[in-house]
């Protein structure tokens, strides 16, 4: 009976194409961020770090979900500033990602852009925008592009929440259904525009409906659940690399941290926060891993301490490295 | 060599440029089936189709940002977006001075920005504030941006070609009131480069700086003076964004004495920056302080006889240039 009962169960990401490999490399992605993020709490609070640092911690599986499910070279990724984590997700190296927090010259924009703006453009990854809801319509005009030019690229967005507040965010979602570009939007619903609660921000209830009305196709997705992220966002890609279509995606997540280092976060509750910590993304999908029989608790020890040394050796990087020599202050202002 | 409004050479500017690239195209508000509200763009949509001339809705910050977008991914697109007036794109002053400045700069120049924002810029005739404002001085301030403004329909067509041909994002400023106005446009392939200025009227005794419609201003101006005597150079530096200073000092260390005409508001215009930089890289030249005609410092009235007193005229210029003689 039990030998029998083994044999039928299948893993819900069955009727995915994850091989035990991909779904081990999003555990490492995931884990990767957690522990760059706490690091980079730490270094911000040694004053290493300068300007606003917004950590990524607690929404780990959205990122690593949606770009996972992307293809690695010919496709763009855009975000907010929030995007240390999506950098890293995109395979951006740590030690490049740490240097540029630190201001140095061999960080991912050579300590020019800072936390906000992490680019690389040879992976397709765009930036790293600070103005809420600036960023969206650069994301269709990718799709734009590759469109015009015959590609099947296919070009993701990340955004707060708040920025489906901003007109732009409509005007770009209006075209983008308009012209059929080959985009898709992943609001990152993490339940505060900085510390303004949705339910004081926004009037309605449910914000992927916000879509309806350019007739979008759109939908709310568990932001807090790696696999759910995967699964929808290959619908969503498929969508848009055979139909050139969009999609409009709400990830219902979660920020465990402040909106960035200087806020205490005195405007929501601990039970709160405990509730959802609960439902940590990382040790949820640990946990399964594990009694799927992928992965064992030794295993995961052993990917922490490797991840630990990697971003030690990422900060290590970053001390030593130079800040950017004067006479760049003048550079790269015009091609 | 043949006659041409600027309308029409700004049009062949363009259609020359998306026939050497198929990466050019041109969106905007009316600019495809409507023939373009100020019929710059006639002919186009037939000629080049949906794909390349494209009808926008009305919604200046959205498709700003689509071009920024297509043209920095990099894969050979060169936008050229038409602003149906400068007023409204104030709306995409964040697209623009947000984004398409600053993508190259704070990627440490992992970024190619080829895109051109164009329309009419300045005061019209009778449309009231929000309608009749000149907002070079906005865009000139920023970093990352080219700012051009021709005067004449030769300047407009090779001005124009190279600002589709730079990987830069370049702000193309036009004037309503001139798209009428005609002029010899050769016949064979040419540009003009960005940042270079040009001698309007040569003259010996004062330097007159205009761009755009105060072009004309400074032209008429120039001719009342001769009659009285006095020899007028009128310069235009076509570019405001990088300045052709090397040409305004030139001159101004020739003629000793200068007045700059905008039809922008006085405070902080692009006159102002040039009027600093000759007060402190051509100080012993001078024979007296720079003087500046600008628009009045209010917003546009409506009302025929209160836009005539607030605008520029020769006979302004004329008693500027007089102040600078001490005449």
């Amino acid at each position: 009976m039990k030998e029998e009962k083994k044999k039928s169960h299948k893993p819900r990401w069955a009727d995915l194409d994850l091989s035990n490999e991909k779904l081990i490399k999003m555990y490492k992605d995931m884990l990767m961020i957690r522990r760059f993020e706490e690091r980079s709490a730490q270094e911000y609070g040694k004053g290493k770090i300068g300007g606003f640092c917004h950590l990524y911690i607690g929404q780990e599986a959205t990122g690593v979900g949606a770009i996972a499910a992307l293809r690695e070279n010919d496709d763009f990724i855009y975000t907010a500033y929030r995007d240390h984590g999506l950098a890293l997700a995109r395979g951006m190296d740590a030690k490049g990602c740490m240097a540029e927090l630190f201001g140095k010259v061999t960080g991912v924009s050579k300590g020019i852009g800072g936390s906000m703006h992490f680019y690389d453009l040879s992976k397709g990854f765009m930036g790293g925008w600070g103005i809420v809801g600036g960023h969206p319509p650069l994301a269709a005009g990718s799709a734009f592009a590759t469109k015009y030019q015959g590609r099947d690229s296919v070009t993701i967005c990340f955004m707060g929440e708040a920025s489906t507040n901003q007109g732009v965010f409509h005007e770009t979602l209006n075209m983008a259904q308009l012209w059929k570009l080959p985009v898709i939007f992943i609001c990152e619903n993490n339940g505060y525009g900085m510390g303004t609660a949705i339910s004081r921000a926004m009037a309605g209830e449910h914000l992927f409906e916000k879509a309806a009305g350019y007739e979008m196709a759109r939908g709310a997705v568990n932001g807090m659940d790696v696999i759910e992220m995967y699964r929808e966002m290959s619908i969503a890609i498929d969508r848009a690399r055979t139909e050139s279509l969009p999609t409009f995606l709400e990830a219902r997540t979660y920020r465990f941290r402040g909106h960035s280092m200087s806020d205490p976060g005195q405007y929501r509750t601990k039970e709160e926060l405990e509730e959802y910590k609960k439902r940590d993304p990382i040790e949820t999908f640990a946990k399964e891993l594990i009694a799927e029989g992928i992965l064992t608790e030794a295993e995961i020890e052993a990917f922490d301490e490797a991840i630990k040394t990697e971003v030690d050796e990422a900060v290590q990087f970053a001390d030593a490295s130079p800040q950017p020599p004067l006479e760049m202050l003048h550079e790269n202002v015009y091609a | 060599m043949a006659v041409l409004q600027i309308r029409e050479a700004i049009n062949q500017a363009i259609a020359e440029e998306m026939e050497r690239d198929p990466g050019v195209f041109i969106m905007g508000e009316e600019v495809a089936q409507y023939n373009g509200a100020y019929k710059v763009t006639q002919g186009l949509w037939k000629r080049f189709g949906d794909k390349r001339v494209i009808d926008t809705p009305i919604t200046e910050a959205g498709f700003a940002g689509i071009g920024i977008g297509a043209a920095m991914t990099g894969i050979g697109i060169r936008p050229i977006v038409e602003m149906m007036t400068w007023n409204f794109a104030i709306l995409a002053f964040d697209q623009i001075m947000n984004h398409a400045a600053k993508a190259r700069y704070m990627s440490a120049g992992q970024f190619k920005m080829p895109i051109v924002f164009r329309g009419p810029n300045g005061p019209a005739h009778m449309l009231g504030a929000q309608h009749s404002q000149a907002l070079e001085s906005m865009v000139a301030h920023v970093p990352g941006l080219i700012v051009m403004t021709p005067s004449t329909p030769y300047d407009a067509k090779g001005m124009l070609k190279a600002a589709i041909r730079d990987d830069n994002p370049v702000i193309f400023m036009e004037s309503e009131l001139m798209y009428g106005i005609k002029g010899e446009v050769p016949d064979e392939e040419y540009l003009i480069p960005i940042g270079k200025g040009d001698i309007k009227r040569e003259g010996t005794d004062v330097t007159i700086i205009a761009w755009t419609k105060m072009v004309a201003v400074a032209l008429k101006a120039a001719e009342e003076l001769e009659k009285e005597g006095i020899s007028a150079e009128v310069i235009d530096p076509r570019t405001l964004r990088p300045l052709d200073e090397e040409m305004i000092l030139t001159s101004v260390r020739k003629t000793n004495r200068c007045v700059i005409v905008e039809d922008s508001w006085p405070y902080a215009s692009v006159g102002t920056e040039i009027a600093h930089r000759i007060h402190t890289k051509a100080f012993d030249d001078l024979d007296a302080p720079v003087e500046k005609i600008n628009s009045a410092d209010v917003p546009m009235p409506y009302a025929e006889n209160l836009e005539h007193e607030a605008l520029p005229s020769p006979a302004k210029v004329v008693a500027a240039v007089k102040k600078v003689l001490y005449r």
